[in-house]
C-alpha cells in the first residue's frame, strides 16, 4: 500500500447530551490512499457521515466531542489551527452532501457560489472565477452552462443541484473527495450519472470517499469497502474481497438482504433481525452481538481489526473461527429464510 | 408586468377605501355614539344639538355623509376640522408630517444598525456569556413602556442631571430643519427612545433567523468549501435572515409614519401626525381623524407596496411568484 | 451470554409524550423558571392588595386624602403640602418614607398610598393583559383555523381584513375604539358592557391582536391541510368539525399557547399605554397605567410615582417575555408573533 493521503486513527465522536455522553464513532481507523474510491457502508446511524464531518472538522457543536488522529499528507487535521483547516477544505479536500436541495444558498447564483469557492482558495479575478464556473458547470454536465451559470438554485432540478455542488467541489482540483450520501435523495436515472461523474473525477486523480448505505452502489464504483455498524468498522477489503468472500456476519446481512435480478424469486427478502444499536448504549463487547445467531461468549469482549487468513488487505472485527465463515454464512441464511420462502425457492 | 402593477395599484385603493369606510363606521354607526353630542358639550339641549347636527350635516344619510367628507377631503381639499370650525384638516396634515418623518427616518436607521449588530453578534456568539447578555438588553428593550422610558429620559435629562451631565439638552420640542444642529439635538432623545423599543424586537427575531440559518445545509456547504467565519456569517447566514427581516421593516415604519409613534410624540411633545391624530381623536373631531386615518392608510399601504419589491430583490425565490 | 435467538425488537421505551417532553424542557430552562418565580410573587404581591392596605398601611387607596397626615420619624406631618415653587398653585405629595406603614413609597396629588395603589393597579394590569391575552388567542386560533381549512372566498375575505388591521398601526386602533366605546359602552345584541367596565379594554385589545394570532396559525393550518394524515381522514369521511377537532386542532394548540405569555406581555404593554392615554382603565379603578398617569404631574418633583408602576410594568413584561421564550422553546421553536416578540 502506497503512503496513504488520508489516515485516520483511532477517531472518536461524542456527543454531550442531557441523558449521558452518547459515542456515534468509537475508534475509527481506516486510510485513503491517493487516487482509491473507498466505499463506506453502514446502516442509518452507524456512524459514516458523523465520521466524515468529523475529518472535515464540520461538526461544530460545541457538545461534541472528537478525539483521535486524521492524518492528511502527514499532517494531523484535528490539530490544526482554524485558518491552515480552512485551507484545506475545499481546497484539498472537498466535500458533497446528502440533500442538494438545501444544500446552496438560496439567494445567489449558482455560478456566484462556484466563483466564491474558487476566489476564497485562489487570487483570479472575479471574471477569470466566472469563466472557471462556466467551465465546471459544462465540465458536469449542465447543458447551456454559460446561460445557467446566472441561474438560482430554485431553477435547477434536484440533479441539477446536485452537479452544481459537485462543480464547486471539484473547482480547487481537490486531492480528496467525500461524498455523503451524494446520490439518495435523487432519481435512480440521475444517481448513475452522479456516479459517472465521481469515476470520472476519480480518473482525473482525485481520491474519493463515498458514503452509502446501497450496497448496489458501492459495487459499481469503490476500489475498497468499508462496513461500519454502531460506530466502529466491521470489515474493511478491496471490493472484490469483500462482495465475494465477505467475512463478518453483519456484511452477510447486508449483502443478502439486497435483491438480486437473476437470482431466485424470494417471497420475501432476508432481512437483519432486531433493530440497529443505538449510540446510547453500545455494548462493551462486539457491537453487532445483540444482534447476531453466531453470537458466543467471545463477543463479550470487543474485536478489533484483523486479517484473514492470507488476506492481508481484506480485515474484519468478528470473534468466529476465520476459515469456516463460508460455511457458517450458509447456516445462518437456512436460519433466516422461513421454510415457506425455501419453499418458494424450490418452486420457482 | 403592467397587469400586475395595475392590480397592485387597484388593491392598494382598495385597501384605503377600506380602513377610511371602517375608521367611518367605527365613529358614526357604533350604536350609541352620537358625534352631535360630544361637539355640542355634554349639558346641550336638544335644540342645540339638532342645530349641531343640521349644521355638521350629521342629519344626512350615512353614505352621502361619507361621500361628502371624502369630497371635501379628496376633491375640494378644504375639508375643516369640528373642533377648531376654519381650521382645514390637509394644511395641519402637511405641517404634522415632517415632524413625524423626522422622528420614525432617525430611529428607524439606528434601530437597524444597532438591531442588525446585536442579533447578529448574539447569534454567532451562541452559548457563550455574551450571547444572554446581548439578549437580555433585547428583551428590556422590549418590554419597556416606551411612553414610560420617555418620561424618564425626560426626567432624567431635564431635571435631574441636567445640572451636569445633560446640560446641552433642550427642552422637549421640535425644531424644524432649517436648523440641523439643532434639529439632531432635540430629536436625539425621541430617536433612541423610540429606537431602543424597536432595536429589541429586531434584535430577537434576527437573532433567531440567523441561528435557523446557521443550522442550514448550505452554510455547511459554505464551510466544506474552506470560507472564513466571518463571510459565512454575514454572506450567508445574514444575508437569508434579512429577508424577513425587511418585510416586517416595511410593515414598521409604514405604520410608525402612519402615526403608530404617537406615544413618543405625546411625551416629548412632538407635534407629528401621531399627536394630531390622538388631539383629533380626544375631541372626536371627525374630520381630522379621517384625514390622518387615509393618510395613515396611505403609508401602509405605500410600506407594503415598498416590501413586495424589496422582498423580490432579496429573494430570488420570491420574483417569479 | 448463550446462543438465544436474539431479541427482534429492542426493549420497550415508553416515549414520555410531546407534552410531558415540553414540560421537561420548560423546567430545566433556567431563564425561564426564574422569570417564572418573579411572576408568582408579582402576582401573589398584587393578590395581598387588600391584606397590605387594610392591616399594614391601613389606607384606602382610592379615597383622596387630601387633608390627610401621617406619620414620619415619630411626627405627625400633612400628606400634601402646597407648592412653594411656581404660582404655588399646586400640591407636592409626601416622598416616599420607605416605611411600609405609612406611605411607604410616598403619596399621589390626591393624598393617596402610592404603594397600596400599585399592588391594587398591579390587579387590574395583569387581570386584562391575561384575560385579552386568553380571548385573543382563542379567537386568533379560531380566525385562523377557519381560514386556513376553509380557503377558497372565506380564507380570501378573512386574510385580506387581516392584512389591513395586521399593517395598521395598532395604537391608533385602539384609541379610535377606545373614543368611541369609552363614552357609550358596548351593546352587542344581549352582551353589555358599561363604559367604565375593565372588560371595555379586553375587548379592544382582545380584538386589534387577533391578527397576530391568526395569521401564523393560518399557515401552519394551510400546511397541514395538504398533509396525507388529513387527507386520510377527508378520505375515510370524517365530519368536518371532527377533523378540525381530532386532527387540526391538536397540531395548533403548541403554537397558540406559546403565544399566550408573550400576548399576555404585549396586551399589558398596550393597556399601560391606553390607559396612559387616558383611553384605557378608568377612574376610580386603577392600574399601572394610570399610575403613571397620574404621576405625570408630579414628574419632576415626586418622580417615585411615575417610576414604581413603570419598573412593575417593566418587570413584569420582561419576565413573561423570558417565559414564553421558554415555552417556545419547549413546545414550538419556530411559534412567532408578529416580529421577534
Amino acid at each position: 500500500m502506497p503512503e496513504p493521503l488520508l489516515d485516520v486513527r483511532d477517531l472518536r465522536v461524542s456527543f454531550r447530551t442531557r441523558t449521558g455522553t452518547v459515542t456515534a464513532v468509537d475508534g475509527l481507523s481506516f486510510a485513503v490512499p491517493p487516487g482509491e474510491i473507498l466505499g463506506v457502508v453502514g446502516e442509518s446511524g452507524s456512524g459514516k457521515s458523523v465520521s466524515m464531518l468529523a475529518v472535515l472538522r464540520l461538526i461544530t457543536n460545541p457538545n461534541v466531542l472528537v478525539s483521535g488522529e486524521v492524518l492528511f499528507r502527514g499532517r494531523d487535521l484535528l490539530a490544526l489551527p482554524a485558518d491552515e483547516m480552512r485551507a484545506v477544505r475545499g481546497r484539498e479536500i472537498a466535500m458533497v452532501f446528502q440533500d442538494p436541495m438545501t444544500a446552496l444558498t438560496p439567494v445567489y447564483t449558482v455560478g456566484w457560489q462556484i466563483a466564491e469557492q474558487i476566489r476564497a482558495h485562489e487570487r483570479v479575478s472575479r471574471k477569470a472565477a466566472h469563466a472557471r464556473a462556466v467551465e465546471l458547470l459544462s465540465d458536469v454536465g449542465i447543458p447551456d452552462a454559460a446561460s445557467r451559470v446566472n441561474a438560482y438554485p430554485h431553477e435547477f432540478s434536484g440533479g441539477m443541484r446536485q452537479r452544481a455542488v459537485i462543480a464547486i467541489a471539484l473547482s480547487c482540483d481537490p486531492a480528496l473527495l467525500i461524498a455523503d450520501e451524494p446520490t439518495t435523495a435523487l432519481d435512480v436515472t440521475v444517481q448513475a450519472q452522479i456516479l459517472d461523474l465521481m469515476r470520472e473525477l476519480n480518473a482525473r486523480g482525485s481520491a474519493v470517499v463515498l458514503i452509502t448505505h446501497d450496497m448496489g452502489v458501492v459495487s459499481q464504483i469503490a476500489d475498497r469497502v468499508l462496513v461500519m455498524y454502531g460506530g466502529r468498522a466491521a470489515e474493511e477489503g478491496p471490493r472484490r474481497a469483500v462482495f465475494h468472500g465477505p467475512r463478518h456476519p453483519y456484511t452477510w446481512g447486508l449483502l443478502d438482504s439486497v435483491p438480486r435480478v437473476g437470482g431466485p424469486r424470494l417471497r420475501r427478502l432476508p432481512t437483519i433481525a432486531g433493530v440497529p444499536v443505538s449510540p446510547g448504549s453500545l455494548p462493551e463487547g462486539c457491537a453487532f452481538a445483540p444482534r447476531c445467531r453466531l453470537r458466543h461468549e467471545r463477543c463479550d469482549e470487543r474485536p478489533e481489526l484483523s486479517a484473514g487468513p492470507g488476506a492481508g488487505a481484506h480485515r474484519d472485527a468478528c470473534w468466529l473461527p476465520a476459515d469456516h465463515r463460508a460455511a457458517l454464512r450458509l447456516t445462518t441464511r437456512t436460519a433466516t429464510a422461513g421454510a415457506k420462502d425455501l419453499d418458494a425457492e424450490a418452486a420457482s | 408586468m403592467l397587469h400586475f402593477a395595475l392590480k397592485r395599484f387597484a388593491s392598494a385603493l382598495l385597501v384605503m377605501f377600506a380602513i377610511s369606510v371602517l375608521v367611518f363606521l367605527i365613529f358614526f354607526a357604533t350604536p350609541g355614539v352620537d358625534p352631535a353630542a360630544r361637539i355640542a358639550g355634554r349639558n346641550a339641549d336638544p335644540a342645540t344639538l339638532a342645530q349641531v347636527r343640521h349644521s355638521f350635516g350629521l342629519d344626512r344619510p350615512m353614505p352621502v355623509r361619507y361621500l361628502l367628507m371624502m369630497r371635501h377631503l379628496l376633491v375640494d381639499r378644504d375639508l375643516e376640522s369640528f373642533v377648531n370650525r376654519g381650521s382645514r384638516v390637509i394644511p395641519q396634515i402637511v405641517q404634522a408630517t415632517p415632524v413625524t418623518l423626522s422622528l420614525v427616518v432617525g430611529a428607524a436607521v439606528i434601530w437597524m444598525v444597532a438591531g442588525i449588530l446585536m442579533g447578529t453578534a448574539a447569534a454567532a456568539l451562541r452559548g457563550r456569556a455574551a450571547d444572554p447578555l446581548i439578549m437580555l438588553v433585547g428583551v428590556v428593550g422590549v418590554s419597556l413602556p416606551a411612553y414610560w422610558l420617555g418620561e424618564v429620559v425626560n426626567l432624567v435629562t431635564q431635571k435631574q442631571l441636567h445640572g451636569s451631565l445633560f446640560s446641552w439638552v433642550p427642552p422637549p420640542g421640535y425644531v424644524g430643519l432649517a436648523h440641523p444642529g439643532q434639529w439632531a439635538l432635540h430629536m436625539l432623545f425621541p430617536w433612541l427612545t423610540l429606537a431602543l423599543l424597536y432595536a429589541g424586537i429586531y434584535a430577537r427575531l434576527l437573532r433567531g433567523e440567523v441561528v435557523t440559518a446557521l443550522g442550514e445545509d448550505y452554510v455547511r456547504t459554505a464551510r466544506a468549501k474552506g470560507l472564513s467565519e466571518r463571510r459565512i456569517l454575514v454572506r450567508h447566514a445574514l444575508r437569508c435572515s434579512l429577508i424577513p427581516i425587511v418585510s416586517l421593516f416595511g410593515l414598521d415604519f409604514g405604520a410608525l409614519v402612519g402615526g403608530a409613534a404617537l406615544l413618543t410624540e405625546v411625551v416629548f411633545g412632538l407635534p407629528g401626525i401621531g399627536k394630531l391624530t390622538y388631539d383629533a381623536l380626544q375631541n372626536l373631531d371627525l374630520p381630522v381623524i379621517m384625514g390622518t386615518v387615509l393618510y395613515a392608510a396611505f403609508f401602509v399601504v405605500l410600506a407594503n407596496a415598498l416590501v413586495d419589491i424589496l422582498y423580490a430583490r432579496l429573494d430570488p425565490r420570491a420574483r417569479h411568484a | 451470554m448463550t446462543s438465544t435467538e436474539p431479541p427482534l425488537t429492542a426493549p420497550a421505551r415508553r416515549s414520555p409524550g410531546p407534552w410531558r417532553t415540553a414540560a421537561t424542557d420548560l423546567v430545566r430552562n433556567r431563564p425561564a423558571m426564574a422569570a417564572a418565580a418573579v411572576l408568582l410573587v408579582v402576582v401573589l404581591a398584587t393578590l395581598c392588595a387588600p391584606l397590605y392596605a387594610d392591616h399594614v398601611a391601613h389606607t384606602d387607596p382610592f379615597q383622596s386624602h387630601v387633608s390627610g397626615t401621617t406619620v414620619v420619624d415619630g411626627k405627625t406631618v400633612p400628606v400634601l403640602t402646597p407648592s412653594s415653587t411656581g404660582l404655588g398653585l399646586g400640591v407636592t405629595p409626601i416622598g416616599p418614607t420607605w416605611d411600609p406603614a405609612h406611605y411607604f413609597l410616598g403619596a399621589d396629588n390626591q393624598g393617596r398610598d402610592v404603594m397600596a395603589r400599585l399592588l391594587y393597579g398591579g390587579r387590574t394590569s395583569l387581570f386584562i393583559g391575561f384575560t385579552a391575552a386568553l380571548l385573543t388567542c382563542a379567537l386568533g386560533t379560531a380566525v385562523g383555523i377557519v381560514a386556513g381549512y376553509a380557503g377558497g372566498v372565506v380564507d380570501s375575505v378573512i386574510s385580506r381584513v387581516l392584512d389591513v388591521i395586521w399593517a395598521f398601526p395598532v395604537y391608533l386602533l385602539a384609541i379610535c375604539l377606545s373614543v368611541v366605546l369609552l363614552t357609550n359602552g358596548l351593546r352587542l345584541g344581549p352582551l353589555t358592557v358599561d363604559a367604565g367596565s375593565l372588560w371595555l379594554p379586553v375587548a379592544i385589545i382582545a380584538a386589534i391582536y387577533v391578527p397576530y394570532i391568526a395569521r401564523p396559525l393560518r399557515g401552519q393550518v394551510l400546511v397541514l391541510r395538504n398533509k396525507e394524515f388529513i387527507h386520510a381522514a377527508v378520505g375515510s369521511g370524517a365530519p368536518t368539525l371532527r377533523i378540525l377537532r381530532r386532527e387540526v386542532l391538536p397540531n395548533v394548540v403548541p403554537t397558540a399557547i406559546v403565544f399566550v405569555p408573550l400576548m399576555t406581555a404585549l396586551a399589558m404593554l398596550t393597556e399601560s399605554a391606553l390607559s396612559f392615554l387616558s383611553v384605557g382603565v378608568q377612574p376610580p379603578d386603577a392600574s399601572w397605567g394610570t399610575i403613571i398617569e397620574d404621576g405625570l404631574g408630579l414628574l419632576y418633583t415626586r418622580p417615585a410615582v411615575t417610576i414604581a408602576p413603570g419598573l412593575l410594568i417593566a418587570l413584569t413584561t420582561a419576565a413573561l417575555n423570558v417565559f414564553g421564550d421558554g415555552v417556545r422553546d419547549a413546545l414550538d421553536p419556530s411559534a412567532r408573533l408578529r416580529g421577534g416578540v
